[in-house]
C-alpha cells in the first residue's frame, strides 16, 4: 500500500480486500471488554478539520484512540487559521510537532494531495472538496460485504467474506452526484471491487466528465430500483450549489427522493445507504431511514473499524522490510 | 518470533520430525494437559495463528477421545501485541475466535508450532490479559528451539531441538501444508 490515503483510485483491488479483511478482524473488538489495542502507542495522529463534520471526526478519533495513538483535535475555528494562517504554514507546525499521520478535512479538492507534498507522515483524506472521501467508500464498501456476502454476525459468517470483493453487486448511487466526493470515491473503490455502480441522478446534478467514470448512468431512478442489491442515497449539498439546479426541492423529493413507495420496488435483499448526514424528507423519508433495510447506523459503527484498519495498515509498519529478523 | 512463518517451498531441509512423531508427541501433550490440569476440567486450548490453531484443534480432538470431553479450542491473534511492528511492512491480521464462555477463570493453554524467542508468547499474555482473566496459563509447543530473548518457558514441548540461530525451523501441518513434518534448514543467507 502506499503511505497516503488521498483518493479511492489509489487502492488496488488487493489493498482494498486487505483493509476490509483487516477491519473484519477489528470488528470483533466492540464486542469484547477492553476495547484497545496497544498498537499505534507512541504515534501521533492529527486531526486537521477546515470543514464541520460530526461523524468523520468522532470516528477517526475513536480509531485512532482505539489503537492507542495519541489525537490531537485541530479544527480552523478558534486557530490560527482564523488569523490568515495558510494551509502550508500550518502544515510545517504539524510536522514540528511530529504527527505521524495527518487526517485533513478541506473545503478545496486537491487539498490532501497538497498536504502530501509538505508532511512526512502519512495523509489520510477525510473529505477534500467535492472530490474524494476514500475512507467512506471503504466503510461503504464494508458495510456492503458484511450484508450481503455473509452477514458478519458470527465466526463462520465473517470466515465467509474474508478475501471476497464485491463481485456482479449492483449500486446505484441516487441524487447530487455533482457536489458529492462520498459518490467519485464510491464509484472508483466500488468498480475496483467488482461491484456494478450506476449513478442515478438530475442530468444537472451530474458532473460534465461523468463518462470516463467506471459506471453507468441513469436519469430514471425508479427504472433503475428493481434490479440494485445496493441503494445508496447522497446529501442535496444545499451549502455548495451556486446555482438552481432543480426547481424545487419538493420536485427533487418527488422524483429522486427516496420513499416507502420507492422502497417496495426494491427486491427482497436489497440494503438502503446513506453517508449522513441526512435531510429526512429530501432525498430520503424518515420511514426509510429507520427501517431494518437501511444500514445507517451500522455505517456509523463500521466506519471506526474501518478507519482502525486504514490507520493500522498505514501507520504500524516500516516502509523498509528486511531490517531485521 | 515464529520462525515457522514463511513457507518452506524450494528449499532444502532436514526433516527432523516425521507425521508419526507429530502425531505421538500430540497424544503425550494431550496426556500430559489431562494430567496437569487433573482431568482437563475448565480447560480452554487457544491456538496462535497460523500453525497454532490447527495445533490446538488435534489437541482438543485427542483429549476428546482419551477422556470422552469436549475441551473448547480457539484461535488467539497477536499481531496487533507485537513488539516488532515497526520492523517490518504492516502485516495482515489473523483471527481472534474465543470459546462463548470466555476464559474468566479458565485454565488456557496457548498452543503454538515453534518456542523460540519467546516474544510471541509475550504478545499472546498481552492479548490475552485485554480478553479476561484466565486462572492459570500454560503454554504447549510442538518444537522447542532453544534461543530464548525473555523469561518464558514451555509448560508442554513436543520435542526439544538444539538449533544454531543461523538455521530456520520449519514446522508443516496438513491443515495448512498438506503435509505432516518438522524440516530444519539453512536460513539461505539472510544477514
Amino acid at each position: 500500500m502506499k503511505r497516503h490515503l488521498i483518493s479511492a483510485a489509489d487502492l488496488s483491488r488487493a489493498d482494498a480486500v486487505l483493509i476490509l479483511d483487516t477491519a473484519e478482524e477489528l470488528a470483533a473488538l466492540a464486542d469484547r471488554p477492553i476495547k484497545k489495542l496497544p498498537t499505534l502507542r507512541g504515534r501521533t495522529v492529527v486531526n486537521l478539520f477546515y470543514e464541520d463534520s460530526t461523524r468523520t471526526r468522532i470516528s477517526f478519533e475513536a480509531a485512532a484512540k482505539r489503537l492507542s495513538a495519541d489525537v490531537i483535535n485541530f479544527s480552523a475555528k478558534g486557530s490560527s487559521v482564523a488569523k490568515g494562517e495558510s494551509l502550508k504554514d500550518t502544515a510545517l507546525t504539524l510536522e514540528a510537532m511530529g504527527a505521524d499521520a495527518v487526517v485533513i478535512r478541506h473545503p478545496a479538492s486537491g487539498a490532501a494531495h497538497r498536504l502530501a507534498g509538505w508532511v512526512q507522515g502519512s495523509v489520510l483524506n477525510a473529505g477534500d472538496g467535492t472530490h474524494e472521501h476514500p475512507t467512506q467508500a471503504l466503510l461503504d464498501a464494508f458495510t456492503i460485504r458484511r450484508r450481503l456476502n455473509g452477514d458478519g454476525g458470527g465466526a463462520d459468517g465473517r470466515a465467509g467474506t474474508r478475501g471476497a470483493g464485491l463481485d456482479g453487486i449492483r449500486v446505484t448511487i441516487v441524487g447530487d452526484v455533482l457536489h458529492s466526493r462520498v459518490a467519485r470515491s464510491n464509484v472508483l473503490l466500488l468498480s475496483t471491487l467488482g461491484a456494478e455502480v450506476t449513478l442515478a441522478a438530475p442530468p444537472t446534478l451530474l458532473p460534465h466528465a461523468v463518462g470516463t467514470w467506471p459506471c453507468a448512468v441513469s436519469y430514471d431512478l425508479d427504472g433503475e430500483l428493481p434490479k440494485s442489491d445496493v441503494v445508496m442515497m447522497l446529501r442535496v449539498q444545499q451549502e455548495r450549489m451556486t446555482a438552481a439546479y432543480f426547481p424545487s426541492v419538493r420536485e427533487y423529493s418527488r422524483r429522486y427522493g427516496l420513499d416507502v413507495a420507492r422502497m417496495g420496488r426494491l427486491p427482497e435483499h436489497a440494503i438502503v445507504m446513506h453517508p449522513g448526514p441526512m435531510n429526512r424528507g429530501v432525498e430520503i423519508a424518515a420511514e426509510v431511514a429507520d427501517s431494518a433495510r437501511s444500514t445507517i447506523v451500522e455505517q456509523v459503527a463500521n466506519g471506526v473499524t474501518t478507519r482502525m484498519a486504514v490507520l493500522y495498515l498505514l501507520l504500524s509498519g516500516t516502509e523498509f522490510p528486511e531490517v531485521t529478523q | 518470533m515464529c520462525a515457522a512463518s514463511s513457507p518452506v517451498a524450494g528449499r532444502d531441509g532436514l526433516a527432523v520430525l516425521d507425521a508419526e512423531e507429530i502425531r505421538r508427541a500430540l497424544t503425550r501433550i494431550a496426556h500430559e494437559i489431562l494430567e496437569r490440569t487433573h482431568g482437563g476440567d475448565e480447560v480452554i486450548l487457544l491456538g496462535i495463528p497460523t500453525r497454532g490453531v490447527p495445533l490446538a484443534r488435534r489437541l482438543a480432538a485427542r483429549i476428546g477421545e482419551f477422556e470422552g470431553l469436549d475441551v473448547p479450542c480457539g484461535s488467539l491473534d497477536i499481531t496487533m501485541h507485537r513488539d516488532d511492528l515497526r520492523l517490518h511492512p504492516a502485516r495482515a491480521l489473523g483471527r481472534t475466535d474465543l470459546p462463548a464462555a470466555g476464559v474468566d477463570g479458565k485454565t488456557v493453554v496457548l498452543v503454538d508450532d515453534v518456542l523460540y524467542s519467546g516474544r510471541t508468547v509475550r504478545a499472546a499474555l498481552d492479548a490475552l490479559n485485554d480478553l479476561g482473566r484466565p486462572r492459570a496459563v500454560q503454554l504447549a509447543v510442538l518444537v522447542d528451539r532453544g534461543h530464548r530473548e525473555l523469561p518464558i518457558r514451555a509448560d508442554y514441548v513436543g520435542k526439544n531441538l538444539p538449533t544454531s540461530q543461523r538455521e530456520v525451523v520449519h514446522v508443516l501441518l496438513t491443515e495448512v501444508d498438506a503435509q505432516d513434518a518438522v524440516m530444519i534448514g539453512d536460513d539461505g543467507g539472510r544477514p
